[in-house]
């Protein structure tokens, strides 16, 4: 069943939306939050966990200390107040992707709260997003649902259940409602899971890899006509698990929410699944009773008590935050504002940074990255530092147009052979015989045919029209294929005809 | 703390996947309600300056350092199961849930 849209543009006109959203960051330390099993993506089932993990009678939780100096990093960086002291507490649910039948979480004591990001949008407008509270919590099992349509719980006939990543830290992230983004709601949804995967990644907390679930998010929307300050209904989108999906998911939501409340029906609410492929939400499951959870202490576990003293070592320790970073990278690369936020916008940040540290200059880098790579990478749909290109290879590249063996064509050329898996630059320059023609002779012979080929071309420039100059480099560059160094030509081309340049 | 009636414990029934009848619901709640007034008494004996607790022991910061320790072997986490399917524990699809 296909839901009624608004237009993006109508439901704007009519409609001002409210966001919120919950960010699930998995932690990458070594072990689970509660057990030494090792926290490790992708073994066999069932082979990373002990008794603890899979809730066997009589077992005790122990916290893992790094994980919770790695929430209070998180905490920090999200400019959150700390708490003093804080509680564990038991969520309790009955499904099979938890062995305990509860999950072990934080509730009315989170560990961080109240605080903020600063989210910077593609032109550079600055939106404070509010964090209600970062808590800490652990991972579920996984379940594969069989029978039926495959991987879909609809028509199931069973689940198998892994519990690898039961027990997993995790760090949930709460803003508070995000008002006022207006029709910038899906970029601003985008930016802002994109600002956290980074701060996360940056602390080295996480892995940050969204394609592996380690940074999941659930997306709020709700609708309310402009003026009025009282919040519509929210539906939940749940899992959704890429940049891209997350800023599809909002707009999409917003959409259909503006044609439920233009039906004049009430919105449902309820969590919404994210479907990739139709870039559309279905029904999940309303909001009932069986939302209850009965939070309570838990019992097998002693507060947390963070000293100030702790949390201002562990605050020495956070490393330069991103947006910091950036101001300081353009300043130190001297990139114009629009050159420097496409350089973000392409997402090769790191990767130019790289290039310059490996001897590159900022111009050079970026010349190559923006130039050469960013759209090579779209061709082949993967981000561009998952192309193949190390920055060595760009350096000798550079070195190569420099000295004049090569030039910028064949370089890119010369590229190409590389992410072809033909060898370095200096072989694939030898094999494919791209070497410039620097010798004269060849020159001067395809100088003079250019010349007896466009006489009046050549009278103007003998005139002092030395700009008309490119229709006779254009004529030797085309009988040479391109092979013949441009500057060299121009500067035979006036020697020739006796005419200072 | 409230006292507890059938319709809490035909709610809690329903959260546990518990199934009860009329009976057993009426039995229950008579149980649960004595058990629960029996609790009742602890609140009397604190007084406004007992602080809540949820341990007994004044214990805080119980760490365990992040170091890699024993694990189970997939039979060995499914010694237990039920039932069990390729190294994973098998279990009756749950449909009014996500």
């Amino acid at each position: 069943m296909t839901d009624a849209t608004l237009s993006f543009e109508e439901a704007m006109e009519k409609y001002d939306p409210v966001l919120g959203f919950e960010v699930h960051v998995e932690l990458n330390t070594k072990t689970k939050m509660f057990s030494s099993a090792p926290n490790v993506f992708g073994d066999e089932p069932n082979t990373n966990v002990n008794e603890v993990d899979l809730g066997l009678p009589g077992v005790l939780p122990v916290v893992n200390k790094t994980a919770i100096e790695s929430s209070i990093k998180i905490g920090l960086a999200l400019n959150c107040k700390i708490a003093e002291t804080c509680r564990f507490a038991r969520k309790n649910y009955f499904y099979p992707d938890t062995p305990k039948n509860f999950q072990t979480s934080q509730y009315d004591e989170p560990i961080a709260y109240d605080g903020y990001l600063d989210i910077e949008l593609s032109d550079g407008t600055v939106f404070r997003v509010e964090i209600e509270r970062a808590h800490m919590e652990e991972d579920a099992g996984k379940l594969t649902h069989m029978g039926g349509a495959a991987g879909r719980i609809q028509g199931a006939d069973y689940s198998l259940v892994d519990y690898n990543r039961s027990g997993v830290p995790l760090v949930e992230i709460v803003t508070k409602p995000i008002e006022g983004a207006g029709s910038r709601a899906p970029e601003l949804a985008k930016a802002y899971v994109a600002a956290v995967r980074e701060i996360v990644k940056n602390l080295g907390v996480s892995d940050a890899r969204m394609e592996r679930g380690n940074v999941r998010c659930d997306a709020n929307v709700s609708l309310r006509p402009h003026g009025r300050e009282r919040f519509g209904i929210r539906s939940e989108t749940k899992n959704v698990n890429s940049l891209r999906a997350v800023e599809h998911a909002v707009r999409y939501e917003i959409q259909r929410h503006a044609a439920v409340l233009d039906s004049g029906q009430p919105v449902i609410q309820e969590t919404r699944h994210w479907h990739e492929d139709t870039r559309s939400t279905t029904s999940g499951r309303p909001k009932s009773d069986a939302d209850d959870y009965r939070y309570f202490p838990e019992p097998d576990l002693v507060p947390v008590v963070a000293s100030r003293e702790w949390v201002e070592e562990l605050r020495a320790t956070l490393p330069e935050p991103p947006a910091a970073r950036r101001k300081r990278l353009q300043a130190d690369w001297g990139y114009s504002d629009l050159e420097f936020r496409d350089v973000v916008n392409a997402g090769v940040l790191d990767e130019i940074e790289e290039t310059i540290a490996a001897g590159a200059s900022a111009t050079v880098a970026r010349k190559w990255w923006m130039g050469e790579i960013v759209g090579r990478a779209k061709n082949a749909d993967v981000d561009p530092g998952q192309l193949g290109v190390n920055p060595a290879t760009i350096v000798e590249l550079n070195r190569m147009v420099e000295a004049g063996k090569i030039n910028n064509k064949m370089a890119s050329e010369v590229l190409d052979g590389v992410l072809a898996g033909e060898g370095t630059p200096a072989e694939i320059v030898e094999a494919r015989g791209l070497a410039v023609v620097s010798d004269d002779g060849p020159l001067l012979e395809a100088i003079d045919a250019a010349l007896a080929a466009q006489p009046d071309v050549a009278d103007k420039i003998r005139g002092g029209k030395v700009q008309a100059i490119g229709a006779i480099v254009g004529g030797v560059m085309k009988a040479t294929r391109g092979q013949a160094d441009a500057g060299r030509v121009r500067e035979l081309i006036l020697e020739r005809l006796g005419v200072e340049g | 703390m409230a006292a507890i009636n059938r319709d809490d414990v035909a709610h809690l029934a329903r959260l546990a996947h518990i199934e009860m009848s009329a009976e057993e619901l009426d039995r229950m709640a008579g149980e649960l309600a004595v058990i629960v007034e029996s609790v009742k008494s602890v609140s009397e004996a604190a007084g406004d300056d007992v602080p809540a607790t949820s341990h007994p022991i004044p214990l805080t910061n119980v760490f365990r350092e992040d170091v890699v320790g024993h694990t189970f072997t997939a039979e060995q986490s499914l010694s237990g199961a039920p039932d069990a399917y390729e190294g994973r524990f098998k279990v009756p699809a749950i449909l009014d849930e996500d």
